[in-house]
């Protein structure tokens, strides 16, 4: 019986055990059942009549643990000295006669002020001269979080399971907790981390910064907000609604003010929108803008992908 | 400056080496915050202040704490030896008791 059983087990390898493995089903041939957890993979449960993990010897486990962790270690040597070699053959920073430095950073640098009235270049390069890349890497960060909405935000008729109910039941408890000390760092923070966010976002033009570092503090300032006072206090004033307003319409206004710019300088029509005084705060004609749209989208993305993560909702 | 910036470097790889060794994950995910916060200070002194800030922001706060999250879902954090609901069955009673 076991012999046959055995050839059975054979002829299922390795096809089926894979389709198995890919459908998600624990159930591999007749062995013994799936250990209850592997903590950190240190130490294994093992079921001490057969010595063997879902099928596999014990002995073929420590083999491949060792096998592992040596070929890590060479792995990572080799990766190591790859990199290193590369970089002993690059030209040296800043060097006169290297590729990089060409007509086009050249260009940006002496141009730049002149033509976006921007005072950080930087600002200048990401939000004028290549404006369109930024708006790719929104649409990322909007497709993102549009993706993390569908698997995982929570409709009323999924509430009942079980799962669900806990965490919402964990969440409550957490909320009710006296956490004094977060509770009162939260209160003297969150203000100023609001504040700094819309400065940064608001000054990316003239200092360093802009939409996506000042975006990502207003997230972390949503983030700790929603922690120290709960989530049904955040709820108050940025629900569902707002988020989607706030991710969605950002996009759609920097898509619209782009479309203009492009089309003005393609048909090499002057643009209206004035460049202002460099170094004053309603300056470099679009830059300003399309810096706040870019720091809602940001900010939304990431407090959005931590209440998706942690709660199924906003 | 130069000397400080080589104390940041080495402290970089030595936070990267501990980062892969350290056994229990939450260790790893503070040592990483740890290395972004050197490296955030690492960009200022390379003069590009941009990064610097992203890096802080995104590095320290936003990775770390969805690292904290996803943690908290596969159950490598525990309050104590109980999860949340046991421990607030135990306050409650107690609370009751008293």
């Amino acid at each position: 019986m076991s012999n046959s059983n055995n050839t059975n087990r054979k002829s299922q390898k390795p096809w089926e055990k894979f389709i198995c493995w890919v459908n998600g089903d624990t159930v591999l041939e007749d062995g013994p059942r799936k250990p209850e957890e592997i903590p950190d993979g240190r130490k294994v449960t093992v079921h001490s009549e057969e010595n063997t993990i879902e099928g596999t010897p014990l002995s073929h486990i420590r083999k491949f643990r060792k096998f592992y962790i040596a070929a890590s270690i060479v792995i990572c040597c080799a990766f190591i000295g790859l990199m290193l070699f590369t970089t002993s053959q690059m030209p040296p920073f800043g060097a006169v006669d290297v590729p990089t430095n060409n007509e086009v950073a050249e260009k940006y640098i002496i141009d730049g002020v002149k033509d976006t009235g921007a005072v950080n270049i930087v600002a200048s390069m990401i939000l004028d001269y290549r404006a369109f890349d930024t708006l790719g890497e929104s649409t990322v960060l909007f497709t993102a979080v549009m993706s993390v909405i569908i698997l995982l935000r929570k409709d009323k008729d999924h509430v009942n399971d079980e799962e669900d109910l806990r965490i919402l039941e964990e969440h409550r408890i957490l909320e009710e907790r006296p956490n004094v000390v977060l509770k009162t760092v939260g209160f003297l923070l969150v203000p100023f981390i609001f504040l700094f966010g819309i400065y940064v976002v608001l000054n990316g033009h003239i200092s360093p910064g802009g939409g996506f570092s000042g975006g990502a503090i207003l997230g972390a300032g949503l983030i700790l907000y929603a922690n120290a006072f709960g989530f049904s206090k955040l709820r108050k004033f940025f629900n569902f609604k707002v988020f989607t307003a706030f991710t969605s319409g950002p996009l759609l206004v920097y898509a619209g003010l782009k479309t203009y710019s492009f089309y003005t300088g393609a048909n090499h029509i002057e643009s209206i929108i004035p460049t202002g005084t460099p170094g004053a705060i309603l300056s470099g004609s679009l830059i300003l803008p399309l810096n706040i749209c870019v720091g809602m989208i940001v900010a939304c993305t990431m407090f959005g992908f931590y209440s998706l993560f942690s709660k199924g909702e906003i | 400056m130069i000397i400080l910036e080589w104390v940041l470097l080495i402290f970089l790889i030595v936070c990267a080496i501990a980062a892969t060794v350290s056994k229990r994950l939450i260790t790893t995910v503070l040592i990483f915050m740890s290395y972004s916060v050197v490296m955030s200070i690492i960009w200022v002194l390379l003069e590009s202040p941009d990064l610097a800030g992203t890096e802080a922001a995104v590095g320290a706060g936003v990775t770390s704490i969805l690292f904290f999250v996803t943690l908290k879902k596969v159950g490598a954090l525990r309050w104590g030896d109980n999860n949340i609901l046991e421990e607030h069955a135990i306050n409650v009673k107690r609370r009751d008791n008293e």
